[in-house]
């Protein structure tokens, strides 16, 4: 079973005036699916084209089980670029064996594996038709074959789900899932921030070139200022509370935000002090939010 | 993996999948069928102008042996048929059947023909009618006419030539322009397949899937080894055919020229081919989009079609002259001016040596050259990438 880690280790790439990495570091274990968000043009279709070699970094290094990555263990690597990318005039069935084959397979190996990704991914009909013959979604289905044909030891996916219908979304995330459990460090980027919150267990949020959170969604959801649901008649017993900062106000519910160190028992016993308390419950932001808090907070500062 | 599996792995898939395509099969038969065409039309206009048969009526027979002598030393051939007892004989003529007709007894003589006639014929028929009146009338006058025709066959002018006449010049011009134009085409169609197929893999964006596995200069090198392995069946089988053809219908002498031709020709189709495919494939890696293609082969096509066009009327003109003798060394022009001045053998052994040596020079700095410009450009997808960048990163 393969197992390591990759390790992203303080890559920095520049596009001229334009700073496109600064100083990113991040690492991926075995069996562990990492997931890569940021807006648009945040770094990491860079990050990734720089861990496969395909771009050179300007400092910083990409290591596999604490070896620099080469060619030879760049082979051993499952990638979907951003860009989707196959011969547009290659029979299906072929494409696979060919990229199987140029990832280190032997003649025979490599048609089994190509029968046996196409099965799993619902191709078999397709398997001597064009690239180009073939819809959008089964398109995208032989880039992920494509990506898996050689039975890699790590994935890196840019945006795999994108362009994707309901279904062909469970049979990727299965997929990933199951690449994860064998022991194969995966790390994807997407826009489905939803989907990566279900599927991932751990996540990195990158902002302008750099790596501006990264845990479980868990520890992520449960960082930064701890922050309260009370609803009750009033407010003006928060306003008595040095500790507290009122954020938002819906009606009788409210939003605050408690300083660190702050006792939550204190603020209950104020708000009951003060009259009837409906709800009181500790807010945890999900992923979209503490992605735009982040987005809009370095956008500020950058 | 080592190297050389990965760029054979390259090279196989773009050789069966070039093969495969039907723009490959059709191409080649084409050409093998506008060949055949050629060939055997010239052997059929050959044929036409040194076969006559000609028809001899009532007295005239007893001219068929000296007709066919003279017509012999004339270098056509004749075939006589006596005709005395067929009452159509002036209908053959007018049918094709029979190229003339001749009848009467000489000296006074009639030739029948349909059109415009041969006027070697006519000649040839003048002599043997004039030959018959003299040698009749030596003959009344107590002359041996044998002892004439002796002394007559000795009276000729010894030539001696400073600069002799290949006899075979024809052929070789031919065999030399043949290869020539097999060149240009071959050089001209792979060199933009590999352009093509380049650019194929950038707008269809594959190549960033291959580089993660490959590195440029092998994905390079496999796509020029294969396409010019297709260029080259493609090439032999045209030659081989174009061979058979030539001498199964006698056009040309197969064994002493055309080996000798079709080995110079693969052995500069494989040097042109090296020197050209690399550029075609630098520049276009430049670019995109098909669409945007053209406009950075435009320079690379030119050179060719100079070389061919330019190339091809100074050979004709003067094969030896100073202009082609210098442009069939240059490593641009050689490919395609060199072999034709091989198979014409006006091109001295330190001449060709030259020219291979210059080419293959030419071929390592291009190959790095062009090397180092796809490794920098195929990347770079959008806007099409300036030469100055590729070169300096």
């Amino acid at each position: 079973m393969p197992e390591g880690v990759l390790e992203i280790d303080r890559i920095s790439k520049r596009y001229g005036e334009v700073v496109a990495l600064r100083d990113m570091s991040f690492d991926v274990r075995a069996g562990e699916l990492f997931g890569f968000v940021g807006s648009n043009g945040a770094g990491k279709t860079t990050a990734m084209r720089i861990a496969l070699g395909v771009l050179a970094a300007d400092s910083g290094g990409v290591r596999w089980n604490g070896r620099t990555v080469d060619l030879d263990t760049r082979r051993r690597i499952g990638y979907m670029p951003e860009e989707r990318g196959l011969y547009p005039r290659m029979k299906v069935l072929d494409q696979l064996v060919y990229l199987a084959e140029l990832h280190g397979m032997g003649t025979n190996e490599a048609h089994t594996s190509a029968e046996n990704w196409i099965a799993r991914l619902g191709l078999r009909d397709r398997r001597t038709d064009e690239v180009q013959r073939l819809s959008l979604g089964n398109q995208q289905r032989v880039q992920l074959a494509a990506a898996l044909v050689h039975e890699p030891d790590v994935l890196v996916l840019d945006e795999p789900f994108s362009g994707l219908d309901p279904v062909a979304v469970d049979v990727m995330s299965q997929v990933l899932r199951e690449k994860a459990s064998a022991g194969v460090p995966v790390v994807f980027s997407s826009h489905q921030l939803d989907l990566v919150e279900r599927l991932c267990d751990r996540v990195g949020i990158i902002s302008a070139g750099s790596m501006v959170a990264s845990g479980t969604v868990d520890e992520l959801r449960s960082g930064g200022a701890a922050r309260l649901v009370v609803e009750s008649p009033t407010t003006e017993w928060a306003a008595t509370l040095e500790s507290v900062r009122l954020i938002e106000r819906n009606g009788t519910r409210c939003v605050l935000e408690l300083a660190d160190g702050t006792d939550d028992q204190t603020v209950l016993h104020a708000a009951l002090a003060a009259g009837p308390v409906h709800e009181f419950s500790r807010q945890r932001p999900s992923l979209t939010e503490l992605f735009r808090n982040v987005v809009t907070t370095e956008g500020r500062s950058g | 993996m080592t190297s050389a599996r990965a760029v054979s792995l390259v090279a196989k898939r773009e050789f069966v999948t070039k093969v495969r395509t039907r723009s490959f099969l059709i191409g080649t038969a084409v050409i093998i069928a506008v060949l055949a065409g050629y060939v055997v039309l010239q052997s059929v206009l050959f044929d036409d102008q040194q076969h006559s048969v000609v028809g001899l009526s009532g007295q005239a027979t007893q001219l068929a042996d000296p007709l066919r002598e003279k017509a012999k030393a004339f270098g056509i051939e004749v075939e006589t048929r006596d005709v005395t007892t067929a009452g159509d004989a002036e209908q053959q003529v007018r049918d094709g059947a029979l190229d003339a007709l001749v009848t009467g007894a000489p000296p006074e003589l009639k030739m029948i023909v349909k059109g415009s006639g041969d006027d070697v014929l006519a000649t040839a028929l003048n002599d043997v009618l004039r030959q018959q009146v003299l040698t009749a009338q030596l003959a009344e006058a107590g002359i041996n006419p044998q002892e004439v025709a002796q002394s007559l066959a000795n009276a000729t002018v010894a030539v001696t030539a400073l600069e002799p006449v290949d006899p075979q010049r024809g052929q070789r011009l031919a065999i030399g322009l043949i290869v020539a134009a097999l060149l240009y085409y071959s050089l001209l169609v792979y060199g933009t397949m590999v352009a093509q197929g380049v650019v194929e893999e950038k707008s269809s964006r594959v190549v960033e899937i291959l580089l993660a596995t490959l590195r440029p200069w092998q994905l390079l090198l496999g796509k020029v080894i294969g396409l010019g392995a297709v260029g080259l069946l493609q090439l032999l089988v045209i030659s081989t055919v174009g061979l058979g053809l030539s001498s199964a219908f006698d056009v040309i002498d197969v064994s002493s020229l055309g080996g000798a031709a079709l080995l110079t020709g693969v052995l500069w189709y494989l040097l042109g081919f090296f020197l050209y495919a690399t550029v075609f494939a630098a520049a276009a890696s430049l670019v995109s989009r098909q669409e945007e293609l053209q406009s950075v082969l435009t320079p690379i096509s030119m050179t060719i079609i100079v070389a061919f066009v330019a190339g091809i009327n100074l050979m004709i003109g003067n094969p030896s002259g100073t202009t082609v003798t210098v442009l069939s060394m240059l490593p641009p022009f050689a490919p395609i001016l060199m072999p034709g001045r091989m198979a014409l053998g006006v091109a001295p052994a330190w001449q060709v040596l030259l020219a291979v040596a210059l080419a293959l020079l030419a071929i390592a700095a291009i190959t790095w050259l062009g090397g180092k410009v796809y490794a920098n450009a195929v990347l770079r997808t959008g806007a099409r990438v300036k030469l100055r960048e590729a070169l300096k990163l």
